[in-house]
């Protein structure tokens, strides 16, 4: 028995519909396009596509189908009302129309041809003869129009399972393929959010050889607001929906998609925000963040590498180790591990003692050489500040936060257990570890102790180099603690960062900046937060007479100068960042200073506070060897200078008229040091500030006092021109109101660290002189406070890099010249 | 059970005179604070016996006069806290009598632990392989095993 021939089946014949679609739009248009090298060898866009094909098939047929843009179509022929203008004629066969949908567009093509056969095959159902000369004719266009016909049958019976709006659209792209102009009336279910012809062109333009699935899908539309609402809906509750994650991950893809060409891309009417919320709450969702932490990475990242970074902390980083090279070498080690079944590499060309583990057959914690201490299992991040601290033999090194302890065995094991380490940390269960890992690793030069980091130089300080891994939000080792993502909020972040400043303070007051060969600190967290990392870092770098310098690792991002509305310091520059999706590391921010003068500049802003405040070793010896408790060693400096001080000013009080009212600010007594530097280091600072450019600041800063004290000068001026003590002293102070003031300011900034003690002095002094004048009480208080205000401008920070920044504190007469124009220049 | 008595007494306090500098510094620390200073060499009891640490480990082990290797196999009992059997008994020094301290290494002469000699190095010939030959005394597995009580 044969079999039934069928003409109404049949068979399909050649690659199906999609798998044409896999090869790729090429193929198929390699039927109506001549070969690429027929063109100039540069990808066409649809446009120039179409006039090739045009050129080529010759002018005539082409202009009778662009004649007829709005043809009307047999409508009763045609099934399912498509649309005006959609077909061409119908008259025509499919050779000459599908050059004409030859314009790279797959759709058209078929859906031209389909619906062309649809005609077709009506007809054919009036009689077979016709059907025969159809397939006849399509047989002799070289199989490729029967392919379309099989094709378009198939996809008649798919058109029916097709849902409209894709029906729709594939009629849409016929017409426009054919009109090559305006959209068709017809409109689709749904707001089409990219115009037919950019969109898709685009995608051409832009994709050129590369799969044309997009155009197949449907361009992205944003959900109305009014659905926006709907994924809204709570995850528990009695209307709850588990979100769909499939969905929610497309219209991530589509977002970002549309975000980045949003000039062409996007939906009229949308606004950019509109599309950024709805990615903020999809990437919630998908990633499980809490909203606040979203919102800042959005910050933080543009959006391609957000969604990487999202990525990477879904997926732990690899397990590294390091040598212990007290007891092992790298080589060694490496083989005595892989015997036992692990497979490693060494880490990377900045490690010489880093490995990296892909796979064990033994548990990598617990191998004899991990017990017999050859290695410590520790985050690559985790050795970058060692590295860039550099801890040379026989120093003093202070790390303090050390738990559970890798870091402070790295610096053991690079000074080769020679000076001394102390080694702190503030909790007590963690310190545990500590002592466990350091004894197995064989360190011997360090002690362990458990203080608040913030006691510190209280306890002990001078130290050569300091680290500081400080407690953060942990934002960079999500990957390793997935509740970060919710359990964040501004909150926590702020307080993390106001213990990172405390701390930074301490640990900078326990730097010793004369230090032979160190003076540095290495402030690192394993966060990626601006306000945890660089702010902290500006901070400092306000407060303290610290500055950044480079920290020796030739990788990672460099760190901000400038976020949102922020402005840090130039510097920054030279500190570094490490995310874990471009570094395969955990996130990390390492800052690395140099100390380059003990004292502590007086913060302008608190008035009441400065008076009290103590002087915190200024110029304390170096400790060689001698452990020396603060209060001791700042007693007698303070001695020293006021002796020293006290002569000059005596010879300079002869040279230059007494600018000696803010002596009388000062509450300073006649009989202790009565002689403070107001009329000679007016001149002198005048004059160096002249040759040092940045006393301008400093001017500037006291000019800004100069309301404050003038009203206070006023207020004291007549009072106290009738005390006979001190009375030649202050009447000069109405008489030169103007300049005093000047040089209160600018005098008090240069010897500030003689200031300090004598201040100490100055108010019991001032009100023993006002005791014996009769002043109103409050002149006590308006001396106290001046006192502070008039130390006030005199000496933050000074930074040399930064002229902006008021002076620094001017270091006493006696040392100054010495000591501290070294590390000023 | 003392192993290495005098060896231990002379190595102890050769250590302890390099600690001195570290010593001064920490003079600084209030005593409730300072968690460790140097390397724990061992703890004396209630009843004034010393009793050694693992943590004294490195020090006494390249002075060790006898010494007992273990085969790869038992490597992990004895790190696991048991004693050594004949079965895991790679090598042992001439000489070595009973109840004599010794140290216990692997085959790549990794030092693993102290322990006790439980056979003279002529009866562990002649014993039969299911017979303890060391007493476990400390293992380097404490430190993972023991961390809380480490020191």
């Amino acid at each position: 028995m044969g079999r039934k021939l069928d003409p109404t089946k049949k068979e399909k014949r050649g690659p199906g519909r999609k798998a044409r679609k896999q090869k790729g739009a090429e193929t198929e248009l390699a039927r109506f396009l001549p070969a690429a090298g027929d063109e100039n060898a540069k990808r066409l866009s649809s446009r120039a596509r179409k006039r090739a094909a045009k050129r080529r098939l010759g002018s005539a047929e082409t202009s009778e189908m662009n004649k007829r843009p709005g043809v009307k179509p047999l409508p009763g022929k045609l099934p399912k009302g498509i649309s005006v203008g959609a077909l061409q004629t119908p008259g025509k066969k499919g050779a000459q129309s599908l050059p004409n949908t030859a314009r790279g567009k797959k759709r058209p093509a078929p859906a031209h041809s389909s619906d062309e056969e649809e005609e077709e095959e009506d007809s054919e159902e009036d009689g077979v003869v016709n059907q025969g000369n159809l397939w006849g004719s399509e047989d002799s266009d070289a199989d490729m129009i029967d392919d379309y016909g099989i094709d378009s049958n198939s996809e008649d019976e798919d058109e029916e399972e097709l849902l409209p709006i894709e029906r729709a659209a594939r009629r849409q792209k016929a017409q426009e393929a054919v009109a090559g102009g305006p959209w068709s009336e017809e409109e689709t279910e749904e707001e089409e959010e990219v115009s037919p012809e950019s969109g898709p062109q685009k995608e051409y333009e832009t994709d050129g050889g590369l799969q044309i699935n997009l155009d197949e899908e449907e361009p992205f539309v944003l959900p109305p607001a009014g659905e926006m609402e709907q994924d809204i809906l709570p995850v528990k509750g009695p209307r709850a929906q588990a979100p769909d994650l499939q969905r929610i991950h497309k219209r991530i893809q589509d977002i970002v998609g549309v975000l980045r060409d949003f000039g062409t891309q996007r939906e009229e009417g949308r606004s950019r925000a509109e599309y950024l919320h709805r990615l903020q709450r999809d990437l919630a969702t998908y990633y499980s963040y809490g909203d606040f932490l979203l919102g800042k990475l959005m910050d933080l990242f543009p959006l391609s590498e957000l969604v990487e970074f999202l990525e990477a902390n879904e997926v732990p980083r690899p397990i590294t180790l390091r040598t212990n090279t007290l007891k092992t070498r790298r080589r060694d080690l490496a083989q005595a591990l892989i015997n036992r079944g692990v497979n490693l590499d060494p880490l990377g060309k900045w490690s010489k003692t880093g490995l990296v583990v892909y796979d064990s057959s033994v548990p990598i914690g617990a191998t004899p050489e991990y017990l017999a201490g050859h290695y410590m299992l520790q985050g690559a991040s985790s050795m970058l500040p060692v590295m860039a601290l550099a801890p040379q033999e026989h120093e003093r090194i202070l790390d303090m936060c050390c738990a559970p302890g890798g870091k402070t065995s790295y610096i053991a094991q690079l000074m080769k257990n020679t000076g001394v380490i102390l080694a702190n940390d503030a909790n007590a269960e963690r310190l545990k570890s500590v002592v466990g890992n350091l004894h197995r690793l064989g360190v011997t030069n360090t002690i362990i102790s458990h203080y608040d980091g913030r006691q510190f130089p209280k306890v002990v300080g001078g130290f050569d180099r300091v680290l500081l891994d400080a407690p953060c939000s942990g934002t960079g080792v999500i990957s390793k603690d997935p509740a970060v993502k919710t359990n964040k909020d501004e909150k926590d972040i702020l307080r993390c960062a106001h213990l990172q400043k405390e701390l930074l303070l301490s640990a900078i007051d326990s730097v010793n900046a004369t230090s032979k060969t160190g003076g540095y600190l290495v402030y690192c967290t394993c966060s990626i937060m601006v306000e945890e990392n660089e702010w902290v870092v500006d901070y400092a770098l306000k407060k303290r007479n610290v500055r950044l310098v480079p920290t020796g690792l030739d990788f990672g991002q460099e760190g901000f100068t400038r976020f949102r509305e922020r402005r840090f310091h130039p510097t920054l520059r030279s500190t570094r960042r490490f995310y874990p999706h471009t570094h395969n590391m955990d996130g990390f921010f390492i800052a690395k200073f140099k100390k380059f003068s003990n004292s502590i500049p007086q913060s302008q802003t608190a008035p009441g506070n400065s008076a009290a405040s103590t002087p915190t070793n200024p110029d304390v010896p170096d400790l060689k060897g001698q452990v020396t408790p603060q209060p001791e060693s700042s007693s007698k400096p303070a001695k020293k200078a006021r002796g020293a001080v006290k002569a000059e000013w005596h010879l300079q009080k002869r040279q230059r008229p007494r600018k000696t009212s803010f002596q009388k600010q000062n509450g300073i007594p006649k009989g202790a040091d009565s002689e403070l530097p107001t009329g000679p280091s007016v001149p002198k600072v005048q004059a160096s500030s002249k040759l040092q450019g940045n006393r301008q600041p400093a001017e500037q800063a006291v000019v800004i006092r100069k309301p404050k004290v003038t009203g206070k000068l006023k207020q004291q001026s007549p009072k106290l021109q009738s005390s006979k003590k001190v009375a030649f002293r202050r009447q000069n102070a109405p008489l030169k109101g103007m300049d005093t003031e000047m040089p209160s300011g600018l005098s008090l900034s240069k010897p500030l660290a003689t200031w300090k003690p004598e201040n100490c002095v100055q108010p019991q002094g001032a009100e023993k002189v006002k005791q014996q004048v009769p002043q109103k009480p409050s002149k006590k208080a308006a001396f106290q406070k001046q006192n502070g205000t008039s130390e006030g401008p005199q000496t933050p920070t000074m930074s040399p890099l930064s002229a902006s920044r008021p002076p620094p504190a001017k270091r006493r007469k006696s040392q100054s010249r010495g000591s501290s124009r070294p590390p000023l220049s | 059970m003392r192993p290495l008595t005098e060896e231990e007494t002379r190595v102890m306090f050769e250590k302890i005179a390099k600690y001195e500098k570290i010593l001064k510094l920490a003079a600084n620390i209030a005593g409730d604070k300072l968690v460790s200073l140097g390397t724990c060499f061992g703890k004396f009891t209630k009843t004034h016996k010393f009793r050694l640490h693992i943590t004294a480990l490195d020090y006494l082990a390249p002075y060790a006069k006898y010494k007992v290797w273990i085969k790869p196999g038992a490597e992990q009992s004895f790190l696991y806290g048991n004693h050594v059997l004949k079965s895991g008994l790679g090598r042992i020094t001439e000489n070595t009598s009973q109840y004599q301290g010794v140290v216990v290494y692997s085959m790549a002469d990794i030092p693993l632990g102290f322990g006790v000699a439980a056979k003279s190095t002529q009866d562990c010939r002649k014993v039969d392989p299911m017979a303890i030959v060391v007493f476990h005394q400390a293992d380097i597995g404490e430190y993972v095993r023991h961390e809380e009580t480490l020191t």
